[in-house]
């Protein structure tokens, strides 16, 4: 059997769902290893959220958001992007490759850029494997 | 729960991968020592007292009354050790952040064991070991074999080993806390749930901090304590230093911070944080006073050792219990390549 990653990918409401779900009303075809989880804002997403899906099982973790300055909230998506950065540092030092986690901007009419990530994004996480973060969580030696 | 013929219960406490100074905050009780030798026995205390962990393997299941069980899990002995004493005891307790979270030895979760044998035994400056020799658990001499206790991997908490009833945190935990739980058992007062941590607030030290604190917290550069002209009276996070005391546990007296020096976390996480450190990624994130990816990445290249600063006590505890190491990485890479 090929090895299908998982992927957990967090959309912000306003901007990234929906232009997810102007993919799938456009009828685009993307990779179905994407998991998505809609938020109100990409600065809802703690790093608990991103934490908790790699310790779950996670291969890789997508975060979109709306384009800077475009953000409903004003701000939130600054607060996720300094947020994502302290993350990828923090996870590179637990072993972890910096490539499993990507943070995109994807406005409401991006649907085929959304797409076109989703896709490209797997086969990265193809490339790199499983993650052997929860295993190493979970197995004490 | 007191013993009903002499009206005492019986304690014992122990340590794991400890550095001695949980034995110590029992000492500092001072006078007050008196008061737990009066209401208890003790019956286990190898830093105190010259029992056997035979004496402890006699006693009859349930026997003892209150084990506080301070340090890591870090080696079989540890693991043996506490596995014993939770069938011994009626109440086993997480004394300190070491058995609580893992604690300063849980930083050895960045490492493992290949890595700390190499570095202790091969490459410190001070060793001259042209054989290698590394300890082994057993070895065979004339007068016959010796055993050492097999040494782990993985930095365990007490949790992660055997089911624990309380947990009182603390590097090590303040003296008075330990007399107002032990007053609790003692009187037969009504316990809490099990699985509570208990001798300290679910509140955060910021709710006790004494410093000025306003809605300016905004920076462009961190600092460590060194590097800043402490006023003694700003909140520790607006003069750029990082202060765990947003994600962590009231209780402590603020005493670090009363001493100038920021929090460290050893009282760990309040109830509502299941993991300090990524709370503390969310704080420290939010007052970073910039809007570009490099200039982030900048403000972040000032923090020394992330990791290790946001998680100082509690690697073990943590979502991401341990650091993968390379040659797991190298598996990685190895499906990369075919």
């Amino acid at each position: 059997m090929t090895y299908e990653p998982t992927i957990i990918a967090f959309l912000c409401n306003w901007c990234s769902y929906t232009g997810a779900d102007l993919a799938g009303t456009s009828r685009m075809k993307y990779a179905s290893n994407i998991n998505i989880i809609r938020v109100m804002c990409s600065g809802r997403i703690e790093p608990m959220f991103v934490l908790s899906a790699f310790r779950e099982g996670a291969d890789g973790v997508l975060i979109c958001g709306c384009h800077p300055g475009d953000c409903h909230y004003h701000e939130g998506n600054y607060k996720c992007l300094r947020r994502f950065h302290l993350l990828q540092k923090y996870l590179t030092q637990m072993g972890l490759n910096e490539e499993r986690m990507r943070l995109e901007w994807i406005s409401a009419s991006e649907g085929k850029q959304f797409a076109e990530l989703a896709d490209d994004f797997t086969e990265k996480i193809r490339s790199l494997g499983p993650c052997k973060l929860k295993e190493t969580a979970e197995t004490l030696t | 729960m007191a013993n009903k013929e002499k009206n005492k219960i019986k304690l014992a406490i122990y340590w794991g991968a400890a550095c001695g100074g949980c034995c110590v905050s029992v000492l500092d009780v001072h006078e007050k020592l008196f008061d737990i030798v009066a209401a208890a026995d003790l019956v286990f205390w190898p830093i105190a007292l010259d029992f056997k962990y035979k004496d402890v393997e006699d006693m009859p299941d349930k026997d003892i009354d209150v084990t506080l069980f301070n340090g890591a899990v870090r080696n079989s002995e540890n693991e043996h050790m506490a596995h014993l004493l939770r069938k011994k005891s009626k109440l086993l307790v997480a004394y300190g952040s070491c058995a609580h979270m893992g604690g300063i030895p849980g930083l050895a979760n960045f490492s493992n064991r290949q890595e700390i044998f190499e570095r202790v035994y091969e490459t410190t400056e001070s060793t001259v070991n042209p054989e290698k020799i590394t300890p082994q658990t057993k070895s065979k001499v004339a007068e016959g074999e010796l055993s050492l206790p097999e040494f782990y991997n993985d930095v365990r908490t007490l949790n992660q080993v055997v089911e624990v009833d309380y947990y009182i945190p603390g590097c090590p935990p303040q003296s008075e806390r330990l007399l107002e739980v032990f007053a609790a058992i003692v009187s037969g007062a009504e316990l809490p749930p099990k699985g509570s941590v208990i001798g300290a607030l679910d509140k955060s030290q910021c709710d006790e901090c004494p410093r000025e604190k306003t809605e300016n917290k905004l920076l462009k550069k961190f600092k460590r304590p060194f590097e800043i002209e402490d006023d003694g009276k700003t909140c520790l996070l607006e003069q750029g230093v990082i202060c765990l005391g947003p994600a962590t546990r009231g209780g402590c007296g603020v005493r670090c911070i009363e001493g100038n020096a920021p929090c460290r976390g050893c009282y760990g996480p309040p109830t509502s944080i299941p993991d300090p450190g990524a709370k503390m990624m969310s704080a420290i994130a939010t007052i970073i006073d910039e809007n570009e990816p490099d200039a982030i990445k900048k403000v972040i290249e000032t923090i020394e050792d992330p990791a290790g600063t946001i998680y100082r006590f509690s690697v073990p505890q943590s979502i991401i219990r341990r650091k993968i190491m390379p040659q797991e990485k190298k598996k990685e890479e190895a499906v990369l390549q075919s």
